[in-house]
């Protein structure tokens, strides 16, 4: 008999997990934050299919290894699966998925039914943002919406889940249990507005954080000095962005293609020298996490590996954030596996059982 | 797989499929088609301190006004001051007309003109030269009101969270609203009892 893990519901892993006192969300990532543990999230790159197997197969390499899986909302304008469809999915294996809602795609009503249903399949986390313009994407004759913004996204979702209401002041029956994210690029100018910026998406609603991808550590930690005299990281859970870069090349491709991204020129002369680009980005994302998690008020990575997903289990492993630490991890239930072992046989022997022979056999 | 990053982007192939043709349109947003430069605009950021000046002294003449507003009636006048009030803005902060003015909280730069009409501070895509993500060669309109900020008076006043727009309330007059709302606060403020 395996143990029961930590953080999981004894009467169904697909189910959420009791309420806690000063919890928002009956999630693992809260319970995880909130006990003062190194959080690790990652993001699960969307399949353009409709097999669900395509989203299974893409959150087991990370079992394990991280907290929470992020389901992008059409990242870079491109279409994909949606984040809602992912989430689904992912709840119904007991992964605790962080949903991302962009504002780009969809209206107020759409994005308040949206969090409603997230919320009733169990998505604990959700995560507010304002999206790419269309124009970075592949259908860029879309019409851009943008009713709401990252901010009023974040308090609309406050609103329903502390007053229980719509943002038109109806009345819900039951209010959705979230814990709030939002996304921080310390990274872009205007940049000594960035941490006041922070401060007024907390008066928001965020109670957690992700940044973009952090390969400039003297500037993010000049970001958390002035976040940190300023108060903020009392009242949110700041988690760091990094992520394993493949080679010098790609890292001035996406200097030059992907807005929001400061790549510094250490960092491409130091790829560029190495023999192997990619087990150098690996290291390099590595040494970067040595670095943030060392700076106060960081209380985790998100490690974003586009197209790279296999190395999070060895850039989590080989930093040793987890410090010992194992995350949830889905396993194979007492029942489900003496089933497994009895009938298992049925799946590979080329026995064809007849019912007269199996009436046959029994007298 | 992961090292080939594809070279050009999938907007570029796109945009390569498209059927060629003679005309071809300025590459930027509608949005911009139906703007001109920024100049006008950009100075206004940068005086936004005398702007802020006279923008009070100017709600208070409005206020003043309100028995002859309300005397002819709020209905009749908004047809020529939305007139007045959409070409003074449209000249001086490329105004877009929501209906809900915000200039004096966002540093007078119209949050309307941010492609991603963003009302509560700048998305994650800011170029390091400080300009727009989807407009390249435009400044951010988030940059330009936080610099017109620092020089008001009151420009502490970008902290507060804006609600979404009201989008019923799109070419309507935020000077008329602003007054009347102004002059329905003053009344229940000189006689708390008679609103209850």
């Amino acid at each position: 008999m395996t143990a029961r893990q930590r953080d999981e519901n004894p009467a169904g892993i697909h189910l959420p997990l009791d309420s806690l006192p000063g919890h928002t969300s009956r999630g693992r990532l809260e319970r995880v934050l909130r006990r003062g543990e190194f959080a690790v999230t990652t993001e699960l790159n969307p399949p353009d299919s409709a097999d669900p197997e395509d989203v299974y197969n893409r959150a087991k390499i990370f079992d394990g290894w991280v907290d929470a899986i992020n389901a992008v909302d059409a990242s870079g304008a491109n279409c994909h699966m949606s984040s809602v469809g992912i989430c689904a999915l992912l709840t119904r294996m007991g992964y605790a998925p962080i949903m991302q809602i962009a504002c780009r795609d969809k209206n107020r009503i759409a994005i308040q039914g949206d969090v409603l249903g997230g919320a009733a399949m169990g998505v604990a986390n959700m995560l507010c943002l304002t999206g790419d313009g269309v124009q970075a994407g592949d259908q860029p004759g879309a019409k851009p919406v943008f009713d709401l913004d990252s901010m009023s996204l974040l308090e609309t979702i406050r609103i329903m889940r502390d007053n229980g209401k719509f943002l038109s002041g109806r009345k819900l029956t039951t209010p959705p249990q979230v814990f709030l994210g939002c996304a921080v690029n310390p990274f872009a100018p205007p940049y000594d507005f960035r941490p006041i910026h922070l401060g007024k998406k907390i008066a928001a609603g965020a109670q957690f954080a992700q940044t973009q991808y952090c390969f400039d550590v003297p500037m993010f930690r000049t970001f958390m000095q002035k976040a940190r005299d300023l108060g903020h990281t009392e009242k949110l859970f700041l988690l760091c962005g990094v992520g394993p870069l493949a080679s010098a090349k790609t890292a001035k491709w996406i200097r030059s293609n992907v807005p929001g991204i400061h790549i510094p020129d250490a960092v491409i002369k130091r790829l560029e020298g190495a023999q192997d680009q990619k087990k150098e980005g690996k290291q390099l994302c590595i040494d970067i996490i040595n670095e943030v998690k060392e700076i106060p008020g960081v209380a985790g990575i998100h490690v974003m590996a586009y197209r790279q997903e296999e190395y999070v289990a060895e850039i989590v492993d080989e930093s040793g954030v987890l410090k010992g630490r194992q995350p949830w991890q889905r396993e194979i239930r007492r029942d489900d596996q003496i089933v497994a072992e009895r009938l298992d046989h049925i799946l590979h022997d080329e026995i064809t059982e007849t019912q007269v022979d199996m009436v046959k056999t029994a007298h | 797989m992961s090292d080939k990053q594809p070279t050009v982007t999938q907007a570029t192939l796109v945009k390569k499929a498209a059927p060629k043709s003679d005309y071809k349109p300025a590459d930027v947003s509608p949005q911009r088609r139906v703007q001109r430069t920024f100049a006008v605009r950009l100075w206004s950021i940068r005086h936004s301190r005398l702007l802020e000046w006279f923008y009070s002294r100017f709600a208070d003449a409005f206020l003043l006004l309100h028995p002859l507003w309300k005397g002819i009636g709020y209905g009749r006048v908004e047809a020529p001051v939305k007139f007045v009030e959409k070409r003074v803005k449209g000249f001086m902060f490329d105004c877009r007309m929501c209906g809900q003015c915000v200039l004096s909280s966002t540093g007078m730069s119209c949050p309307m003109n941010c492609p991603k009409q963003l009302r509560n501070g700048p998305c994650g895509g800011v170029r390091a030269n400080g300009n727009c993500e989807v407009e390249p060669d435009m400044p951010c309109v988030w940059v330009k009101a936080w610099e017109g900020s620092r020089n008001m008076v009151h420009g502490d006043k970008i902290l507060t969270v804006q609600k979404p727009v009201d989008q019923s309330l799109r070419e309507t007059s935020a000077w008329l609203r602003v007054t009347a709302q102004s002059a329905a606060a003053r009344e229940t403020a000189q006689n708390p009892g008679a609103s209850a």
